[in-house]
């Protein structure tokens, strides 16, 4: 049901045969045991599986936050593992939007500035840094809260700052760790058509991983996850 | 970029209003501490020397008495001088400008219903001139009144003060136990002195009359000498010791019953002391800084936790390791420099104020507002900083799940 980009071009993620190992020696954990994995730019995947599975690891080093312990995770077509810190950095700043599990939030700060805190790393101006964040709060429903902090806002709010925060920017890439968690359903529905929105007016690719069913209809493609390896993988988008 | 971390750092600052200011506070006592107390010390040196050298810096004093150099030992009283010891000295040593034979009594000093006690000190003109003291009214003994040891006699400042109030005192007869006095002239005030005896306090009469009339014997209890400028006092120390031991017949391997006091000397003893004293408050405001410092210390180890998860958020949007640093380092800086500033506000007053009560010189020592500042600052800059570049090299994910 999406339209999937010219066939033949690179993939924008590519992982191969990726591991992760958390911890050494008996206690070490293989949150990851070799996954091979492909995204074309533009898709719009949604990740299931079942918890501790190894959704938010992959999750990480697809936003470039962790490096595979073995194997290789190429971003579009470069090899992530071989780059300095400053280079996934930037990496991370100009391409990359990532809607944590956790919100992530910085504490007493008000919602807008939180909003606009990617945007200060880019060097936008101040009074376009206020306009975009402003924009970012209206697309969430949030405008009236823009000056509340986090720890006053509820867990649903805070969740929709966090996406505000991930999609200011504009990536090219938008990693959403159960962005719809803490939402009740019409607005879990107003953010899923929101990011579908995205994924089609804008060309971003969101990788999601959800617990519901339900939310992967908005997907064109459903990856399931199991102790560490992708389960299945189909295309067919809609309900099973 | 540099006013953009500012400006971040400003915010950070405003945003843990509670940590920033109890940085701020840890640096502002430090600071504040240290400063009034050497500030006090240094006070203190320089009044205590200024003090020391206004008794006359060229002056000698001799009186009898052990030299100290066998102590615990059983001695007899030494005797005292006489007049004619104090001339032998005037006769036969050389480079003096003045010699005044003293001995003293206590006395209550009656004149009318006011009735004083205080000091009588008997000696002559040369009195006046070792110790530097300066006619205020009248005029000083005659060498007629000296040698005949007339009934007159020159007021300190507060004994006139006692008995007089604002009255012009000369030309008036005082008491003195049964001896009637009239004043003939008054001194200049010196005030206090550091160790708080009042040096205005006694009155001064011709040594003659001392002894026949008050002491009723012939004794000189100590003679004040005052050197040329320019003559070496150690010099004219010896020659004194050496014409003493003669006039004393103390022979070859004895010791001296007598000692001879070299202002110059003194004057090195208490500066070694005040020294101490310095030292020992420097001591203790060093203390103060450290206390400073370990609160600054622990404000900042406490909130790394949540510093660390900050700085993996930040690192995480794509903030730079460097970027990351440098805001953190900004921040410290500014918490720093504004906890000296009020600390050096605060220390300064709390300075000028103690001094002003103490009646101390005011001694501004930049070196210790420096030091001061630099310590605090530093402490505030290493454990804000360190911490937060540690957590700046982590992995964003790990710095995210710190705990
Ligand atoms: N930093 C870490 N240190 C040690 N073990 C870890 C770490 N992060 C994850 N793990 C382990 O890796 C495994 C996979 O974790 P992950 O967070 O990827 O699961 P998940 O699929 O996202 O689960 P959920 O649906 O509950 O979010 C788990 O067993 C977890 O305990
Ligand atoms: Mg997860």
């Amino acid at each position: 049901m999406t339209t999937t980009p010219v066939s033949g071009k690179q993939p924008i993620i590519a992982m191969r045969n990726v591991s992760k190992v958390y911890g050494c020696g008996r206690a070490a954990v293989h949150a990851l045991r070799g996954i091979n994995l492909q995204i074309e730019e533009g898709e719009f995947v949604t990740v299931m599986g079942p918890s501790g599975s190894g959704k938010s690891t992959c999750m990480n080093i697809i936003g470039c936050l962790d490096t595979p312990t073995t194997g290789s995770f190429l971003f579009k077509g470069l090899d992530v593992g071989g780059m300095s810190r400053n280079q996934r950095a930037m990496l991370r700043r100009y391409a990359l939007g990532f809607i944590f599990q956790g919100f992530n939030l910085l504490s007493r700060t008000s919602a807008l500035e939180n909003v606009e805190l990617p945007l200060i790393y880019r060097g936008t101006p101040v009074h376009q840094r206020r306009e975009r964040a402003m924009e970012a709060l209206r697309l969430v429903g949030l405008e009236d809260w823009s000056h509340h902090t986090p720890g006053e806002l509820s867990g649903g709010q805070q969740q929709r700052v966090a996406i505000a925060r991930a999609i200011i920017t504009n990536p090219k890439v938008l990693l959403a760790d159960e962005p719809t968690g803490n939402l009740d359903s019409r607005r879990s529905k107003e953010i899923m058509e929101l990011l579908t929105s995205f994924n089609r007016e804008r060309g971003i690719t969101v990788v999601m991983v959800t617990h519901e069913a339900n939310m992967a209809v908005y997907a064109s493609r459903r990856i399931n996850f199991l102790d560490g390896l992708v389960d299945t993988d189909n295309s067919t988008g809609g309900t099973n | 970029m540099l006013w953009e971390t500012i400006f971040l750092a400003m915010h950070a600052i405003r945003r843990n209003m509670l940590r920033s200011s109890l940085t701020v506070l840890g640096i502002v006592i430090g600071v504040a501490a240290v400063i009034p107390l050497v500030t006090m010390g240094n006070g203190a040196t320089a009044q205590i020397t200024s003090e020391i050298s206004s008794l006359g810096s060229n002056m000698l004093f001799v009186r009898p008495g052990q030299g100290g150099h066998n102590p615990g030992g059983a001695h007899a009283p030494s005797p005292m001088f006489k007049a004619a010891d104090a001339d032998a000295i005037r006769r036969e040593i050389s480079g003096l400008t003045a010699v005044a034979p003293t001995a003293s009594t206590v006395s209550q000093a009656i004149y009318g219903n006011e009735n004083w006690s205080t000091s009588v000190i008997g000696s002559t003109d040369a009195y006046l001139t070792v110790r530097e003291w300066k006619i205020k009214s009248g005029r000083q003994f005659t060498p007629g009144e000296e040698r005949a040891g007339k009934a007159v006699c020159i007021l300190g400042a507060t004994v006139k003060k006692e008995l007089f109030g604002a009255q012009d005192p000369l030309g008036i007869s005082i008491r003195l136990k049964k001896l009637s006095c009239q004043v003939i002239g008054t001194l200049r005030s010196k005030g206090q002195s550091t160790f708080g005896s009042d040096q205005d306090d006694f009155v001064l009469v011709p040594l003659r009359l001392l002894q026949r009339r008050l002491s009723g014997n012939n004794d000189v209890s100590g003679i004040f000498i005052s050197a040329r400028d320019g003559v070496s006092t150690k010099k004219i120390k010896g020659d004194i010791a050496r014409l003493m031991r003669q006039r004393r017949h103390i022979g070859h391997g004895q010791d001296d019953d007598f000692r001879v006091r070299d202002m110059k000397e003194i004057m090195g003893a208490v500066t070694s002391t005040t020294r101490v004293l310095t030292a020992l408050l420097g001591a203790v405001a060093a203390v103060s800084l450290l206390v400073g410092g370990i609160g600054i210390m622990n404000i900042m180890l406490v909130s790394v936790t949540e510093r660390t998860r900050e700085i993996g958020i930040r690192l995480a949007i794509g903030a730079l390791e460097k970027e990351v640093m440098l805001q953190f380092l900004v921040e410290a800086v500014v918490l720093s420099c504004f906890g000296g500033l009020i600390g050096i506000a605060l220390g300064l007053t709390a300075a000028a104020v103690g001094v002003h009560f103490l009646k101390m010189p005011f001694i501004f020592d930049l070196r210790i507002v420096l030091l001061a500042f630099l310590f605090s600052g530093g402490v505030g800059v290493v454990f804000g900083f360190f911490p937060a570049r540690k957590a700046a090299r982590l992995n964003p994910i790990e710095a995210l799940r710190h705990e």
